[in-house]
């Protein structure tokens, strides 16, 4: 099977072409997935563009996205296939008079009467596609042993119809917030790739991606505030797509240098709960004095 | 490469991280798609296929920088291996040193005054020049750490030469004026501030790259695996909270909020789940109407638990201050698993904190309080749990109740004091379940004035509690 990548680098370029500026950890972890041919475990806070990554992926490869978003309670049924029951209904009683027992038997468990869920019309794909799983941590860890087969093999038992082995090997995404440990056998399963806070160099440049007209001071500035604020001790530290949010709201602000009043007078923007606010212009204001 | 690559995996198992056969292979694949030039790519392959949780990130990094920071053309005390990897250090080092050399102005660094070197590198960290930081780095350990072959001295003690040297605090203030300087003009505060953290990372960044090439040196020096062992890091959840130097604090404050919403959502599901209680007749009945009353569905009542109270009595003395912290933040952090949680602390006085606790979302800035507002003092600020306890009973022991669950926390060092055991024991007759958690490796217990023996007899229960992860354990076996 070829490969859908041919360098590190060309994996960068392209992501940085669909306007996703990885650094070498991610670019690099994309690289292998596709390589090795084994799903990727991104791991990070939230709002630091896991599930973009997977969208950007599907982008620039081409391939159709697939998401399956978990849930708690979510089961065999919404997530690799389910027997269409009231069309098997039917099927029997159609035919109620001509066909012999075995017949039916035989007929009604077939693909037509298959409804396939994300994870199964995932690998039966003729085309190329991207799998999503997001928020795999919201799962219970019994339900966690659902992904085990697809993961490892890229194939579904369904017990009346036999395996299904996929046609060709998709790019496998998994996000977690980190809200629980995930099993053993599903981080064996993976790589891992640990996406943080970017760097003052990269949000700098993700803010000038991201946000059409904004200069490049005020960029520099944003990235350089956020960095601060970061550092101070949060229940909830600024996320990429709020540091996003805050520049557009700058921007339509119309200001084109920030000071601390701007500052104090948007950080709602940045910050979701009153007590980080109030510290954040704390420490903002303190530098007024 | 194979050797180095599974010498690597042992090491990384011997810090304790859990790298498993499947994990090491895929490593094995990973690294032949990669070009071995690259350092970064190799590292994240490594990274990617090893390391599965993000707080065992740095401890991989130590291990890494190791193992692969080998030999350069100047160490010749290492006979010369034929790896490809070498070859690559070498080359880069080349580079590095004719760098250095070029921009070390007028005849090599080797000449340069202490005054001169801080003057470059005050321009190298003004400007962010990687390269320039890189070279100073190199230059700096080489004139000021005074390393010798085979002296048994740890890199912290290097790293200390170096850095005095440099004097790197006095070099934020001047950094600042001379962005002063630049600009032309006062700077406004948000500007300052901004600037100021711009060099404070520029400035940390400068130290790590020196605390790289020490190690980089000892390595050669002394060989990988014996470097290795020194540089051990333990993994967050394993630093000892009694020993841990503040750095170390920094870390375990940081992942000990993870941890709490892990445990909460663990305690939390563990609650909804599991257990099946007696029959649920009318549930039942309801359902057999869908079967025409055949109950073929039985359907069972699930028990809701009660809540346990929780009374946490804690020593804040000098030595067991930390771990009383991290235990105290850890109880309110998870507090909705408990119907009611008081606090109380005390050296030799007692007294109660719950009230720090309430109305404020900011665990750290109650910890705060109780550090500086409780009062704890009764005679002379060393521990007396004997008194305490005494003074626990006749104020609070009317509390306890039979669904209190009371934790002491302590390494009961008394001081040759009274121990007033009885009071324990009469807690443990009125109270639900009594447990002492003590910091203390168990071969200390009852060394010295340790009298822990003496009041565990009348408890439930005593745990070591050296660690995040035991405390986390014992914590899910409370709730």
């Amino acid at each position: 099977m070829p490969h859908r990548f041919d360098s590190v680098q060309q994996v960068r370029d392209g992501l940085r072409n669909v306007n996703y500026l990885a650094d070498d950890g991610i670019a690099g972890v994309a690289y292998l997935a596709d390589r090795l041919a084994k799903p990727v475990l991104v791991e990070g806070p939230a709002g630091t563009g896991k599930t973009q990554l997977a969208k950007s992926i599907a982008d620039l490869t081409g391939a159709r996205l697939i998401r399956l978003q978990c849930y708690e309670g979510l089961d065999e049924s919404k997530a690799l296939y389910e027997w269409n029951y009231k069309k098997q209904l039917l099927r029997i009683q159609a035919d109620r008079n001509s066909d012999s027992w075995s017949e039916i038997h035989d007929d009604i468990f077939s693909r037509e009467f298959l409804l396939t869920r994300p994870l199964l019309e995932a690998i039966s794909a003729p085309d190329p596609v991207v799998l999503l799983i997001d928020e795999v941590d919201r799962v219970e860890v019994e339900t966690e042993a659902l992904l085990l087969e697809i993961l490892s093999e890229y194939q579904v038992s369904i017990p009346e119809l036999g395996t299904i082995t996929a046609t060709q090997i998709p790019m496998v995404f998994l996000t977690s917030n980190n809200t629980r440990e995930l099993s053993e056998a599903l981080k064996r399963r993976c790589l891992y790739l640990h996406v943080d806070y970017p760097t003052l160099e990269r949000e700098k440049e993700i803010v000038l991606a991201k946000v059409s007209g904004i200069t490049e001071h005020l960029a520099d500035q944003v990235a350089r505030i956020v960095r601060s604020i970061r550092q101070l001790d949060l229940k909830k530290a600024p996320s990429v797509s709020e540091t996003l949010d805050w520049a557009r709201t700058l921007m339509l602000l119309n200001a084109d240098t920030i000071d601390a009043q701007t500052a104090k007078e948007t950080l709602h923007v940045l910050l979701k709960y009153q007590t980080d606010i109030a510290k954040a212009a704390k420490e903002l204001s303190v530098d007024l004095v | 490469m194979l050797e180095l690559l599974s010498g690597f995996v042992q090491e990384l198992r011997n810090a304790g991280l859990p790298v498993s056969l499947t994990e090491n292979l895929d490593a094995m694949e990973a690294v032949q798609h990669i070009p071995l030039e690259d350092r970064d790519a190799f590292k994240y392959a490594l990274g990617a296929t090893l390391v599965k949780n993000s707080a065992h990130w740095r401890s991989f990094e130590t291990v890494f920088e190791v193992y692969f920071s080998l030999r350069g053309p100047q160490y010749k005390i290492n006979e010369e291996s034929q790896d490809a990897i070498d070859e690559m250090w070498r080359e880069m080092q080349e580079q590095l040193q004719q760098q250095g050399d070029g921009r070390g102005s007028s005849g090599g660094m080797d000449s340069l005054t202490p005054e001169e070197i801080a003057q470059i590198l005050m321009q190298a960290l003004l400007n962010g020049d990687q390269a320039l930081m890189r070279a100073l780095a190199k230059q700096a350990v080489q004139r000021f750490a005074g390393m010798e072959p085979g002296r048994p001295v740890g890199g912290t003690y290097y790293l200390y030469r170096t850095l005095r040297n440099l004097d790197l605090d006095g070099m934020l203030d001047k950094l600042m004026e001379a962005s002063k300087q630049e600009v032309g003009g006062e700077l406004t505060q948000l500007e300052e501030r901004l600037e100021r953290d711009e060099y404070q990372s520029r400035i940390e960044q400068f130290k790590k790259e020196i605390e790289a090439e020490i190690r980089r040196r000892l390595v050669a020096d002394r060989g990988a695996e014996a470097m290795a062992k020194t540089l051990r890091k333990p993994l967050p959840e394993d630093v000892e909270f009694m020993h841990a130097s503040r750095d170390e604090m920094q870390l375990l404050k940081k992942s000990l909020y993870p941890l709490t919403r892990k445990l909460a959502a663990r305690l939390a599901r563990k609650r909804k789940h599991g257990r099946r209680g007696p029959l649920d007749f009318r549930n039942t009945v309801r359902h057999s109407l869908s079967y025409g009353g055949v109950p073929a569905d039985p359907r069972f009542k699930y028990p809701r638990p009660a809540k346990p109270e929780l009374m946490v009595v804690a020593d804040i003395s000098g030595s067991v201050a930390a771990f009383a912290r991290f235990t105290l933040m850890l109880v309110y952090a998870i507090q909705n698993q408990f119907s009611k949680v008081r606090s109380f602390v005390f050296i030799d006085g007692i007294d109660e904190v719950t009230q720090f606790f309430k109305g404020t979302e900011d665990i750290t800035e109650a910890i705060h309080r109780v550090n500086t507002e409780a009062d704890v003092v009764w005679v002379d600020g060393h521990s007396d749990y004997g008194h305490a306890f005494e003074v626990f009973w006749e104020r609070y022991g009317k509390d306890v109740g039979p669904k209190t669950t009371v934790l002491l926390l302590g390494d009961a060092r008394n001081n040759y004091h009274a121990s007033q055991a009885w009071v324990v024991k009469e807690i443990r007759a009125k109270a639900r379940h009594v447990y002492w958690l003590n910091p203390e490796p168990r071969s200390y217990w009852n060394t010295g004035d340790s009298i822990v023996g003496e009041y565990g007899n009348f408890t439930d229960g005593t745990y070591e509690c050296r660690n995040l992860r035991q405390l986390e354990s014992f914590v899910e076996k409370l709730a």
